[in-house]
């Protein structure tokens, strides 16, 4: 098939062209690495006996993670952030829908097509104490990646000692236990053992939120840096906005299953457009005394609903200063307020 | 120098040290704390993991278990102007009737302060039966149905009835801070009260908490690692750093002038979400470990600008402004 698509990615999937378009709409200018399309997962609520009721994770999401940049992904606990992170690295399956990597449907791959997708996606996770084997050596943990991808790299022991000098460690470290590491330290072990696969794609699911903020700082740095060097594809999860801020280029917001923003991260946080969007900014606390005295007292309506009976029409009505009639029927779409910057709202701000 | 920094103090505490007997050796938790707390005021603690900020709290009303061993120091509670309770003088009895009861806690679960088998207004009720306010847990119910609607709980007295686990963690925690209502306290300890909670669920409980405070007369000690709740809540800080109080000032004064290398360094390395940051600034290495704490000054293998004397010497909490401490060899006379 002809188009701009196709001349992207070669050998692309059936359906990917497609995908492609609907969500190129929302980063425009961007290369695509990984698409979501129409993407759903919902979890069975189990009664007694049969099921009661499904848990919409995610809720028809189409999405593009641009390559070399960094996607940040915000929302509060239960919005879906972190299974679409689980998606996109096919470690549940979904409802429905798609995601394409490369311009290959990853739900589809088998063999050694799955394994070049699992070497190429890889993930840091939040926990640094659970994430590595007690049992083993920051050699042995990090060896074990490179032989379960059966990648030649002639002398491991040379080649691991780089890799840790690349996250800030050295050959001191190679053969001690993680328990003999702090949390970061553990943390940057984590990101040598990805490193380690030269992957393309890394999703970062809150890598600082169990750091300590002196310590945060040095990992978001270090991630930054790895980024520019090698070219890296983030998918950035978190819940701290001034985290996200910092690390990504663009930003989506999810409120229950759905994304209700998504533009470049500036523009998001200067002049947000939905009103979810701005009373989550409104509620972080600033670390400025003086902005504190000047800022307009906030109205903080109820808490996120429970994504087992999402509200109808738009999920957020039920807090939203704004709400009309129509919000509570009809759900809104993803529409683009300005250049870039898409909404879905039926009464954006501004 | 003299720990009572404050005119009208509720809290003064001298010289503290905590130490906890592990198998891998003492860990010298608290060294040497002093700080006060002014009627009526919140006050701070701030600090990353393992600082000492809740061992500090807790210590206020001796509730440190074993391992743990508060050492030596001094705590003093003024119920009213004039009137003096010495903490660390007080029987395991009369220690009970102060907790829960004047002085009370809130902690960072909210799941694990409340008991799942009971329900909340039953839970409520019995904190005013222990401390003798009521005879019957029945009389208590009205009271904790009020509580609960000054804590802004929706029908509160269908939520009088359910379980904990009815209910979402903001109203949890709302509940918790009722249940520290119930007996009039005068100093309300809130150790992380929002870190388990959301971002739009964290503003309405410190809204929360700041309107109980006004019109309740309340004091507060707050204790938490964010350093936007300290500049939305606090009136005064005290920053703490492996165990010792590094800096003490008011709010404003310390996000403006803030003298310690370790406050300025901390400041840095928030990422502000209303500001576009180039480049975070980092502090090197990790907290130290408190078994063998490092010699004289505890934040000198990580301090920029480190000299001879903080290697070998600890450094005085010494005055450098209107109600501003620091401890650091640079703003002392060599």
């Amino acid at each position: 098939m002809a188009g701009v698509v196709t001349e992207h990615v070669q050998g692309a999937d059936k359906g990917y062209d497609e995908a492609v378009r609907e969500a190129w709409r929302f980063l425009p200018g961007e290369k695509p690495l990984v698409v979501l399309y129409r993407l759903k997962k919902y979890f069975p609520v189990k009664g007694l006996i049969r099921v009661k009721g499904w848990v919409r994770a995610v809720d028809n999401v189409t999405l593009l993670i641009p390559e070399g940049k960094t996607l940040g992904l915000v929302g509060e606990s239960g919005s879906g952030k972190t299974t679409i992170g689980r998606l996109v690295l096919r470690l549940i399956e979904p409802t429905s829908g798609s995601v394409f990597f490369m311009g290959r449907n990853i739900f589809k791959l088998r063999g050694r097509d799955l394994r070049w997708f699992r070497r190429n996606a890889q993930m840091v996770f939040q926990d640094p104490y659970g994430s590595l084997n007690p049992r083993m050596t920051v050699y042995d943990i990090i060896n074990e990646a490179l032989r379960t991808h059966k990648i030649d790299v002639g002398d491991p022991k040379e080649y691991i000692i780089k890799l840790l000098y690349e996250v800030g460690l050295n050959e001191t470290h190679l053969y001690r236990y993680p328990h003999e590491f702090s949390g970061g330290q553990r943390q940057r072990i984590a990101i040598a053992r990805v490193l380690a696969l030269q992957p393309k794609f890394i999703v970062l699911d809150e890598p600082t939120s169990a750091l300590d903020v002196s310590v945060q700082a040095q990992i978001l740095n270090m991630l930054k840096d790895l980024q520019r060097r090698y070219n890296l594809t983030y998918l950035f999860i978190s819940h701290d906005l001034g985290v996200v801020r910092y690390m990504s280029d663009y930003i989506a917001v999810m409120y229950v299953g759905k994304i209700v923003e998504i533009g470049p991260a500036e523009e998001v946080f200067e002049k947000p457009f939905h009103p979810y969007t701005k009373m989550l900014l409104a509620s972080i606390p600033v670390p400025d005394p003086e902005y504190v005295k000047k800022k307009p007292p906030i109205r903080v309506v109820g808490e996120p609903p429970s994504p087992v009976n999402p509200p109808p029409g738009c999920r957020f009505h039920p807090r939203c200063p704004y709400a009309s009639e129509k919000c509570k029927r009809e759900e809104p779409s993803l529409v683009e307020v300005e250049h870039g910057h898409w909404v879905a709202c039926w009464h954006p701000l501004n | 120098m003299g720990a009572n920094r404050c005119r009208d103090p509720i809290i003064v505490v001298e010289d503290l040290y905590i130490n906890f007997y592990t198998y891998a050796g003492i860990v010298k938790a608290i060294d040497g704390v002093s700080f006060c707390i002014e009627r009526g005021e919140t006050y701070c603690l701030v600090g990353e993991t393992g600082c000492g900020k809740s061992v500090t709290s807790r210590a206020l009303t001796r509730l440190i278990l074993p391992p743990g061993k508060i050492e030596r120091g001094r705590i003093l509670y003024y119920p009213e102007p004039g009137k003096v309770v010495d903490i660390m003088k007080l029987s395991e009895e009369e220690l009970r009737m102060i907790r829960g009861d004047e002085i009370t806690y809130i902690f960072q679960d909210p799941g694990t302060a409340l008991d799942p088998l009971y329900t909340i207004g039953y839970q409520i009720s019995e904190t005013m039966l222990v401390h003798g306010y009521i005879n019957r847990i029945k009389e208590g119910i009205s009271k904790a149905i009020q509580l609960l609607k000054e804590t802004l709980i929706p029908d509160s007295e269908q939520r009088a009835k359910s379980y904990p686990h009815e209910l979402s963690g903001g109203m949890k925690q709302r509940a918790v801070i009722a249940t520290s209502l119930a007996n009039r306290p005068k100093l309300i300890i809130a150790d992380e009260p929002t870190t388990a909670l959301d971002a739009t669920v964290q503003a309405q409980i410190m809204e929360l908490l700041r309107n109980l405070k006004k019109q309740r007369g309340l004091t507060i000690l707050l204790i938490t690692h964010n350093m936007g709740l300290v500049a939305e809540m606090c009136d005064r800080v005290g920053v703490m750093y492996a165990g010792q109080l590094v800096e003490e000032a008011p709010t404003e004064e310390l996000f403006q002038n803030p003298l310690h290398p370790y406050t300025r360094a901390l400041l840095r390395a928030v990422p502000n979400p209303l500001k576009k940051i180039e480049k975070l600034e980092s502090i090197p290495g990790t907290v130290p470990n408190l078994i063998y704490p490092p010699p004289g000054c505890r934040f000198h293998p990580r301090c920029a600008h480190v000299m001879d004397t903080c290697r070998r010497q600890k450094p005085m909490f010494i005055r450098v402004g209107d109600k501003h401490y620091v401890s650091c060899w640079l703003y002392s006379r060599r």
